[in-house]
């Protein structure tokens, strides 16, 4: 709907002025603005670009509510007024759905998708094999495992999140906003009998341009194009820093290899995705590891520091998994380089915590790659057979997979990449996820049952130890006491390494269901208790230098690991110049409901009108002014007076 | 789609008046001075009874919407009587102005009639008045969207543009019409286009019954008009002279 004219443009900032002044009432006579709205936002790689976009000035539909799969006919072809709106129930938010109105993209102006309070029975929008480009399986390296050959490990997984659309997307939440713009469709927009309904119809506008296009490093190269004094970034790179903290301190300015030291790397990842933008609150694909963690950590501290093993521990939470390890890959780039306090021929091994909190029976499994344990050396058996014995007592067992398979999505696959490291990834799923909402805003408190009874204070909330945390807490020793195994501690005091689970359900409530309690606002610095909210923490990796999962983080490694920990502030990775690296442009988001008239009836009347008494006047003026001596001849002397 | 909304309806508001300025006013730089003085005049009488109601609006209940709407009305009479009060100020400084630039003029006698600064300051107002009333209401017409989806008429916008114009014209009259009274120490004369103007505010009131609204306002402004071209020195004689065409006979 064009603005481009600069007279309208000059006009425009006329009303605009007119218009800022006061509360503009015609307005409210024409527009409803929406307000809990999130939109999906476009992502680049070095060589595609996913996500949606909206046109500069926003795009504007006739509103639809899909019915069904078949009801899409409507918009795509039958229908007499497009470009449409569609409104989609979360049922119907599938790939089919999508792909049809991707092919269409030309009548379809806009999706709209109403997210429900409780989750549907199974949504995954990622792909069905994570990061499978960036993991160590290629055609060089195990080949038949490689792009999930043998197994898949997100079989629900629809892929909507790596699809590019042309049109806006943006998801409504289901309040009294969208019942008023379904009512507005039952009322003007729906067709009676088959025939086509009359105008005025109710239409939907979505503003959200993105100025991100192509690839990085196209939007790169144009980062860096500056003609005004003010230069307009039209890209950002993801980024936030990754957590690590070790058992005995290492000197910060000391980088590269250490002689004689060698390292057991225990690692989890922090971040997590959905579709719509910085909506994910990742349950289990990121929560569930890093609690068990940071539970190991705090139930490492007293016997560490009172009988040191002879190993170090390093604990390593790492930013930006999800795309394409930017955090592990970074500290790897590190290792390699001599920019970290170890290299990667101090580490021992690696276990890493995956999913570990929706169970399908009673065990856990250890995921292991195939093709680095053929060598010998890497095979080590210690790992496998610390872990295994460390749930003596505690009810469930750890598992091996019965058929070979590749690890899965993990961290330890960058490692793997620069070097055969033995390592353990510890997950609740012996083949595909248990996960059955991952990367997706479902994944939440709701998929780990985790469930407070109705009448307890928030404050008691924090405090009561639901049935997920005591799981967790259970995981946590296994971790902690096969960590200290394998760090070449005292054995005769593995046995007392318990994990405590208040902390364990203190920090499921504090990254799950509020992050503004009472233990996270001790735990956290002064100056940084405004990002605590009243709700769960937004595990997008961003573009921020260091977002609300980082930061709490890097203060309760801190807080409960003690003072015989390094701490990471200063220190803490900056993913830079990578390869592969993801970008993302903020977002400017706007949602208005709109209604608009057929242009065939009253606005060419008003044109019309209007263009009449203009030159209906010019010429009447004219006349007038021409014969005005003759017409208001008492001005001057009477004009037939002769002499 | 809705430029077209709002190019006619910015053509219906502000073309007669357009139209005037260029063919009456543009040319003669004091007549542009004296507009635009009037035009000022008529905002400063706005801005003042504005005031007045934006404090009663916050010294009440803002929730009680019967007591907002009477206040408004209260507001908006106070703003008429304000109006006419100012188009008073507005004459009395003119006289004055025309005795001093009579002095420096370089013809014998003022530059300007009183009756072209009547005209002059009227339309002044009427383009003031008129911009107030529609620029918000213009810059809304430019969206994708219209007036409707809460039950308004869907013609909002073109009786918006309607009611615009007749007041422009209607302010250009009541200017003519008021100074020649005041010329003629015809008091009565101001009384009664205090009392139009608060019949033509009354009967805005009526709205969105437009045919309750507009069509007794462009009935008052014919009426107005007429009226205005009898005290301006036109009569029923010069009208048949300007039908037959007949030559002036200029004084040997």
């Amino acid at each position: 709907m064009g603005l481009e004219s600069s007279k309208w443009a000059i006009i425009f900032l006329v009303c605009w002025l007119y218009k800022n002044v006061s509360c503009n009432s015609v307005e409210q006579k024409i527009y409803v603005e929406l307000n809990n709205t999130v939109p999906c936002v476009r992502l680049l790689n070095a060589t595609h670009q996913i996500g949606c976009q909206s046109s500069i000035s926003g795009d504007t539909g006739v509103i639809h509510v899909l019915e069904s799969e078949a009801d899409l006919e409507w918009p795509l072809s039958k229908g007499p007024n497009p470009p449409y709106m569609v409104l989609l129930e979360s049922s119907l938010f599938t790939r089919s759905i999508m792909m049809k109105m991707k092919n269409e993209s030309n009548r379809v102006a806009g999706v709209a998708v109403v997210v429900p309070n409780t989750s549907p029975p199974e949504f995954s929008p990622h792909t069905t094999c994570p990061n499978e480009n960036t993991g160590v399986y290629s055609d060089n390296y195990g080949p038949n495992l490689a792009h999930c050959n043998t197994t898949v490990w997100n079989p629900r997984g629809n892929g909507l999140s790596y699809e590019e659309f042309d049109f806006p997307v943006f998801s409504l939440k289901e309040d009294n906003e969208t019942e008023f713009i379904k009512q507005c469709y039952l009322d003007h927009n729906r067709a009676v009998n088959g025939s086509a309904p009359q105008y005025p119809l109710c239409a939907m506008q979505l503003f959200s341009h993105m100025h991100a296009v192509t690839n990085t490093p196209t939007c790169m190269r144009r980062n860096d194009i500056n003609f005004s004094i003010n230069p307009e970034m039209v890209c950002d790179p993801l980024g936030d820093y990754n957590v690590w903290g070790s058992i005995r301190p290492y000197n910060d300015t000391v980088f590269g290899h250490k002689e004689n030291e060698s390292v057991v790397i225990a690692a989890a990842r922090l971040d997590s995705r959905a579709f719509f933008w910085e909506v994910s609150t990742g349950a289990e694909g990121s929560v569930s590891g890093f609690v068990t963690l940071l539970a190991a950590a705090q139930a490492l501290r007293e016997v560490t520091h009172a009988a040191p093993p002879t190993r170090n521990i390093l604990f390593a939470f790492f930013q930006g998994e999800t795309f394409d390890y930017i955090g592990s890959s970074r500290m790897v780039y590190d290792m390699e380089n001599g920019k970290f306090v170890i290299d990667l021929d101090n580490i021992h091994s690696v276990l890493e915590i995956g999913q570990v909190a929706v169970h399908s029976g009673t065990n856990l499994f250890l995921h292991s790659d195939p093709v680095s344990r053929r060598n010998n050396t890497v095979n080590d058996e210690n790992l496998v057979n610390n872990l295994q014995s460390s749930t003596a007592g505690l009810g469930f067992l750890l598992v091996e997979p019965n058929v070979s398979q590749p690890l899965p999505p993990s961290s330890l696959q960058r490692f793997l990449r620069a070097q055969p490291i033995p390592g353990i990834v510890l997950a609740d799923h012996e083949s595909a996820f248990n996960n059955r909402y991952y990367e997706s805003f479902y994944d939440n408190a709701a998929n780990l049952n985790l469930t407070y009874p109705s009448d307890l204070s928030p404050e008691e909330q924090l405090e009561f130890v639901t049935d997920t945390a005591k799981s967790l807490t259970d995981v946590a020793t296994v971790v902690a006491r096969a960590l200290y195994k394998q760090a070449g501690g005292d054995e005769s005091l593995v046995n007392t390494i318990k994990a405590d689970p208040k902390i364990v359900t203190q920090m499921l409530y504090g990254f799950l269901v509020s992050s503004n309690n009472s233990w996270f606002q001790a735990v956290m610095a002064p100056e940084l208790k405004n990002i605590l909210k009243p709700s769960p923490p937004e595990y997008y990796v961003g573009v921020a230098m260091s977002s609300t999962p980082t930061r709490l983080v890097q203060y309760l490694l801190a807080n409960l690991t003690g003072a015989a920990t390094n701490l990471t502030q200063s220190q803490c990775q900056k993913p830079d110049e990578l390869p592969n690296e993801s970008r993302q442009v903020g977002v400017p988001l706007d949602l208005s409901v709109c209604r608009w008239i057929d242009v065939q009836r009253i606005t060419m009347l008003t044109l019309g009108v209007g263009v009449a008494v203009l030159f209906t006047s010019l010429l009447v003026t004219y006349f007038i002014s021409t014969k005005a001596d003759v017409l208001f001849s008492s001005t001057r002397e009477p004009a037939s007076a002769a002499y | 789609m809705t430029a077209a909304v709002f190019f006619g309806c910015a053509f219906i508001a502000f073309g007669p008046a357009f139209s005037l300025f260029i063919f009456t006013i543009a040319k003669d730089p004091l007549r542009v001075i004296i507009l635009i003085a009037g035009a000022f005049f008529w905002l400063v009488s706005l801005l003042l009874s504005s005031l007045v109601w934006f404090i009663a609006t916050k010294a009440t209940n803002a929730q009680d919407l019967t007591l907002q709407k009477n206040l408004l009305i209260f507001g908006s009479i106070f703003s008429v009587i304000l109006q006419e009060v100012f188009r008073f100020a507005y004459y009395r400084l003119l006289r004055k102005a025309n005795e001093g630039l009579a002095a420096i003029s370089e013809e014998d006698g003022p530059p300007l009639s009183v009756r072209e600064m009547a005209y002059v300051a009227g339309l002044g107002f009427g383009i003031m008045s008129g911009a107030f009333s529609m620029i918000n209401t213009l810059s809304d017409s430019l969206g994708p969207g219209t007036v409707g989806m809460f039950g308004d008429s869907q013609y909002y916008f073109i009786t918006s543009a309607l009611m615009t114009l007749a007041l422009t014209m209607l302010h250009t009259f009541w200017g003519v019409v008021f100074f020649e009274g005041c010329e003629r120490k015809r008091w009565w004369v101001i009384a009664v286009v205090l009392c139009v103007h608060l019949m033509v505010f009354s009967l805005s009131l009526l709205n969105p019954f437009y045919v309750a609204s507009i069509l007794p306002v462009y009935a008052i402004m014919l009426l107005m008009a007429v009226w205005a071209f009898f005290s301006s020195g036109g009569s029923l004689h010069n009208i048949t002279l300007l039908w037959t065409c007949k030559t002036r006979l200029k004084p040997i």
